[in-house]
């Protein structure tokens, strides 16, 4: 490898952690999807409008009385004995606490 | 141009007539739907993100007309009226519309609860019951006026003896004009009698832990619940109703851990090809093979993921089934006779249901994510149509309104 080529990428892995911490390293694009999967995927079980289904209503009162690690966690592992799967085979954790701070911050049920 | 108008013309003049009316009057409704037609070749697409109905006639490819103002429809299911000419959508957010195929016009519609999930037509057309999961129950309505008939709460003890309501799953019509359907939190199956006016519900307990869904058979003598809670399904034989609920195809998955359900799977209708009866495995990349004679497990066919339909293509002849997150941009055809998989195609992203035509020449195909429908000839398994559709999810042909259970 040349060395500009080195020395371009460790300037790019410097400024990576301050562009995760900034606003998060997810693609426009990925972040869509995510959107999608939330009211569509999710919303299979618990309503395209987060107001339940087969699962329960996800508003943001109830979102929130989780911490952002514990709701991305709960996404990430699902819960026994209940219906809800673990998405860690689908989602990363970046991915999941993006799903859990949606819920928390950007939840459509303010309820 | 009113209809009385149409009808004083000598038939052989209406049709031109009417076509050449359109034509000067495009964009005016009232006129679109002038044209005298039967609905034998009729059906709706769900558009769930925009609560539209599209309505299509199956003969020509063609959106005929598109209702709007129907509410949640994200996860709605609509079943027909005895003479083929409305639509009963059942929304998610407990609206019940009844809709007039050939106007276009939502011609009743009633909130008749927070959270609905479907709904079946009495064998005489006469009532219309509504699946509840809030307030848990069933509720019935008059089919021409949507008027309140009965209220049936889903109540049930739960294991601290405390009353509860459950949530209300797997609604169909059954013969004698009786309903049946599960309590997915209690584990109960009740059958609703209504011949008599007034509802005389039967309770079946312990039939299996959580059925998520239900169908009933064509000949509507066998009900069976799919179970979340465990492997196996619960059948019920609607001419024995003293003998109870049996289990069937227990332990299927032999122990082996299942993989985690991103979506449930739905029981629709029957897929069965002889004596065989095809089955959704849920948390398995399985469909299910049962003999429908003894209920025995004959095979189990491993396909492309976990299957949410398995349906029948009416002669038999073949199965179709589409699959769960995230493999949902696929659909397996498995010939029913060597029970091989004889196509995989990709209609688009997101397949949420399929609806074979009448006599199964053709079969649609939503796309949710790829705001399509699609359309197979199921004999050469090529595409031959494709309209335009903004999330559509369910697709039902008018030919339903003449089948039991569905």
């Amino acid at each position: 490898m040349p060395l500009p080529a080195i020395r371009q990428l460790l300037l790019a892995l410097c400024w990576l952690p301050m562009a995760a911490l900034a606003e998060g390293s997810l693609s426009a694009e990925r972040e869509q999807a995510l959107e999608t999967l939330l009211y569509q995927d999710c919303g299979s079980c618990h309503g395209m409008t987060l107001r339940g289904g087969l699962g329960p209503a996800l508003p943001m009162s109830r979102m929130n009385a989780y911490s952002l690690d514990g709701l991305a966690a709960l996404i990430l592992n699902g819960v026994a004995g209940t219906a809800m799967p673990g998405w860690k085979g689908l989602l990363t954790e970046e991915e999941a606490r993006w799903l859990a701070d949606h819920l928390q911050n950007d939840n459509p049920l303010d309820e | 141009m009113t209809r009385h108008a149409m009808a004083m013309l000598p038939p052989v003049l209406r049709k031109p007539l009417a076509v050449s009316l359109l034509a000067l009057l495009t964009g005016c409704q009232t006129t679109t739907n002038a044209e005298l037609r039967g609905t034998g070749d009729l059906g709706v697409v769900v558009e769930r993100a925009t609560g539209s109905l599209a309505v299509v006639d199956t003969s020509h490819h063609r959106v005929l007309d598109r209702v709007e103002e129907l509410g949640d429809l994200s996860h709605a299911s609509v079943k027909f009226s005895r003479d083929a000419r409305y639509a009963f959508v059942f929304g998610r957010d407990g609206g019940l519309s009844r809709v007039d195929l050939l106007t276009g016009e939502i011609t009743h519609r009633v909130m008749q609860s927070g959270n609905s999930i479907g709904g079946a037509v009495s064998q005489d057309g006469s009532l219309v019951a509504v699946a509840n999961y809030e307030p848990g129950g069933v509720k019935i309505f008059d089919s021409e006026t949507l008027e309140e008939v009965a209220e049936i709460p889903a109540t049930y003890r739960d294991d601290n003896g405390k009353a509860q309501r459950s949530k209300v799953v797997g609604l169909v019509d059954a013969p004698g004009n009786r309903f049946v359907y599960s309590l997915f939190d209690a584990g109960e199956i009740h059958l609703v009698d209504m011949s008599e006016g007034n509802p005389e519900v039967t309770r079946f307990t312990d039939i299996g832990e959580a059925p998520y869904d239900a169908l009933i058979g064509p000949k509507g003598r066998y009900y069976i619940a799919g179970l979340f809670g465990e492997d196996g399904l619960a059948l019920f034989d609607l001419w024995h109703p003293d003998a109870g609920v049996q289990r069937i195809l227990p332990d299927y998955g032999r122990g082996e851990e299942r993989l985690p359900v991103y979506k449930m799977p739905h029981l629709e209708g029957w897929a069965m090809a002889g004596d065989t009866a095809w089955l959704p495995a849920v948390g398995r990349h399985e469909v299910l093979v049962a003999d429908s004679d003894d209920w025995s497990l004959v095979e189990r066919i491993p396909v492309h993921g976990q299957p949410i339909f398995v349906m029948t293509r009416p002669d038999e002849r073949q199965v179709w089934v589409n699959f769960a997150h995230p493999d949902n941009n696929v659909v397996q055809v498995i010939d029913t006779e060597s029970r091989q998989i004889i196509a995989t195609l990709t209609p688009g992203e997101a397949v949420l249901h399929m609806e074979f035509t009448p006599r199964g020449e053709q079969v649609w195909i939503s796309a949710r994510d790829s705001d399509r429908v699609v359309v197979y000839d199921t004999r050469t398994l090529e595409e031959v149509a494709r309209l335009d559709s903004e999330s559509p999810s369910g697709i039902f042909f008018t030919n339903r309104a003449h089948r039991i259970g569905l």
